[in-house]
């Protein structure tokens, strides 16, 4: 059973995602945020549930629909939007932007614009978590489309061979940009998978944040007993397209009806309630709370200043020698 | 000093590494007790430092190099073997737009300390999978340093540098060095990045060259010192950082300069190393820079059309002589 404070956890980081998520698409809107983006807007159960069961110290590695998982694993908000904005104070001091949002402190191994190219990441992450002789465990997000790409295989199979503390997570959203998943993925669901690489693995309703807190809570456990890797598959749905100029309208009505009435806040905020964890007047001031952390830290960041331009030559390479 | 072969030099130099850091590891196809590395370079190290240090992995190219990366962000110290350098070409995701890249766009937060050791290179008769030389492909990546030894002395200070790095660094080797011998230092010593070494010093003009073609320029330049033909040859050792200094400084004494390496030409790294000179030491040239490099088709199987293909001691002779 989960204990109220978790569930209040829970509520939280799912609200926190979407506002701080909110607050982007709005910033956009305003033409505030240079190139592309990829939102995070209703997936943020899985995010809040996959991060609400680490501790801090473990890491997680992310994807090009970073967002989400940075700000759920505690990156400060305002160097996380600065980042969007291409700014000094910036995460990354405004080199990285949507697609490589990361904070290291925060045990964010790194965001990548390669889709699938964080799988071998994590395999390494854990290897050395295991090596090092830690109890950190590395979670590591990626797409459905994500698991067409041979790194898929390739990672799944030394993480089951070498028993790594690693919990593969799939946020099947079922489309990659346009591409419906039942075009490219001969199997029911991609949890189907990794029974290939003798994988437990799991399917997991990806808008519900307590189910997906609980299933990944029994994969770190497995984790840091040294019983190696698990999948989990957490169907989801993004309440807006894939990226910048994409309206979504490849998807069948019907369909996205269901899915966009299935609100993951709606649903965990619910939950927490009903459970007792939460009254409804808590749950509108945990909201306010975090609505003023969110405004605050976009002001932050439309008030930061840009690099200085000779600031591109900085950090290609490290300089101290062991 | 214990003469030993380059192979020896290069397990010395990370046998050391191993014993003075226990973060170091190795990984990669077949490098453990069953094989000890398809040129047996980590042959006896998986007995010495277990499989868990020394560790086989499945055929999976990128996820060796990524796995690298991910160990070496979270604290250790891999040393990745790619078993043949063609075969770098399924890992070119993680080395260049991954290890190359993540401490920039992640605006310092991170450095990559990993090594890719690999093999380049033809003369075995083993076709255009098995034979190339890819160096430019890195040298064009910024973020990644690259160490090239072709001595054995040079390859155990040079190992230690690169696995001591905090970047990512790319270490080619060639088939043809592994048995080359030569006296190499007992004690421990690291050799630093960006230092070319004068391999023979000379008066009428200068050869700059990499790997195998190295040893290949200095058996040349001693047969046209018995023509009196004074050649300085100079071995860069690192790619990057890349020693300007000690080229240019020859070329200016010189006034004249061949490159010799075996890439093919289009875009090789003599075609960099050329313009480089062409920009800081135009004054001082009293002729066109001469490149000898192997034509632009893959590398070819059969003996007469191998030989071909890989420049030999009379076309670099030749074009010594044409720049003079
Ligand atoms: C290796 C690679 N191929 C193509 C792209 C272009 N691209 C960016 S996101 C994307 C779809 C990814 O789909 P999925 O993995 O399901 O993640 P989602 O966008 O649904 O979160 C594609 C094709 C890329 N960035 N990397």
């Amino acid at each position: 059973m989960v204990d109220k404070k978790k569930l209040v956890d829970l509520y939280t980081r799912t609200l926190k995602v979407r506002l701080f998520e909110s607050k982007v698409w709005d910033i956009f809107g305003q033409n505030l945020i240079p190139g592309t983006l990829h939102l995070y807007l209703g997936q943020e159960a899985v995010a809040a549930g996959v991060t609400a069961a680490l501790e801090k110290t473990d890491w997680i590695q992310s994807t090009h629909r970073g967002h989400g998982h940075v700000v759920a694993k505690g990156a400060d908000m305002k160097h996380a939007f600065a980042e969007l904005l291409g700014k000094a104070t910036g995460s990354c001091k405004g080199k990285g932007g949507s697609m490589h949002i990361t904070q290291f402190d925060a045990g964010v191994l790194g965001a990548t614009g390669v889709v699938a190219s964080g799988l071998p990441i994590a395999v390494g992450a854990a290897l050395s978590c295991k090596m090092r002789g830690t109890k950190d465990v590395v979670a590591c997000f990626f797409g459905d489309g994500a698991s067409n790409n041979g790194t898929f295989g390739e990672s799944l199979n030394m993480s089951a061979i070498w028993n790594l503390p690693v919990i593969w997570v799939v946020e099947n959203n079922f489309y990659a940009m346009g591409t419906p998943i039942k075009w490219t993925c001969p199997s029911q669901s991609i949890a189907q998978r990794a029974e290939g690489y003798c994988i437990p693995n799991k399917v997991v309703n990806g808008n519900n944040t307590l189910e997906v807190y609980e299933a990944v809570v029994e994969a770190v456990e497995r984790a840091r007993a040294g019983e190696g890797p698990t999948l989990i598959e957490c169907q989801t749905y993004r309440m807006k397209g894939h990226s910048r100029f994409d309206p979504a309208k490849y998807r069948p009505k019907e369909e996205a009806e269901f899915w966009l009435s299935q609100d993951p806040v709606e649903i965990i905020r619910k939950i927490a309630i009903e459970q007792g964890a939460l009254t409804e007047k808590e749950a509108d001031k945990i909201k306010k709370k975090l609505e003023k952390e969110v405004n605050a830290a976009a002001e932050f960041a439309i008030k930061s200043d840009y690099p200085k331009p000779e600031e591109a030559l900085e950090d290609v390479f490290a300089e101290e020698v062991a | 000093m214990t003469e030993m072969t380059y192979r020896e030099a290069l397990k010395q130099g990370l046998r050391e590494e191993m014993q003075r850091d226990e973060r170091v590891f190795i990984l990669g196809e077949d490098v453990g007790k069953n094989w000890g590395g398809a040129f047996k370079v980590t042959k006896g190290l998986a007995e010495e430092f277990g499989d868990e240090r020394v560790r086989d992995t499945p055929i999976s190219e990128n996820t060796i190099v990524g796995a690298a990366v991910g160990a070496a962000i979270t604290g250790l110290r891999p040393v990745a073997e790619i078993m043949f350098g063609d075969l770098i070409t399924l890992a070119m995701d993680q080395v260049c737009n991954q290890a190359a890249k993540m401490r920039y766009m992640f605006g310092g937060q991170t450095s990559v300390p990993l090594v890719v050791r690999t093999v380049f290179g033809g003369g075995k008769n083993i076709a255009s999978h098995h034979s190339q030389s890819l160096e430019a492909w890195f040298m064009h990546t910024p973020g990644l340093k690259i160490a090239l030894p072709a001595f054995a002395s040079d390859v155990k200070g040079l190992i230690k540098t690169a696995i001591r790095d905090p970047n990512p660094v790319m270490f080619f080797e060639h088939k043809l060095v592994y048995d080359k011998k030569e006296e190499v230092p007992d004690e421990e010593y690291t050799i630093p990045f960006g230092e070319a070494k004068i391999r023979r010093e000379g008066a009428d003009v200068t050869v700059w060259g990499t790997m195998f073609m190295l040893h290949k320029a200095l058996e040349v330049a001693d047969e046209l010192a018995k023509e009196g033909i004074s050649v300085e040859v100079i071995d860069p050792r690192t790619l990057v950082p890349l020693d300007k200094k000690t080229l240019l400084d020859s070329v200016k004494k010189t006034g004249r300069l061949v490159l010799v390496t075996e890439e093919t030409k289009t875009g090789a790294t003599t075609a960099e190393i050329a313009a480089m000179v062409q920009e800081e030491a135009f004054d001082w040239l009293d002729a066109p820079i001469v490149r000898v490099n192997a034509p632009d088709t893959p590398v070819p199987f059969s003996p007469p059309l191998e030989k071909f293909f890989i420049p030999d001691h009379k076309r670099i002779a030749d074009a010594i002589r044409s720049a003079l």
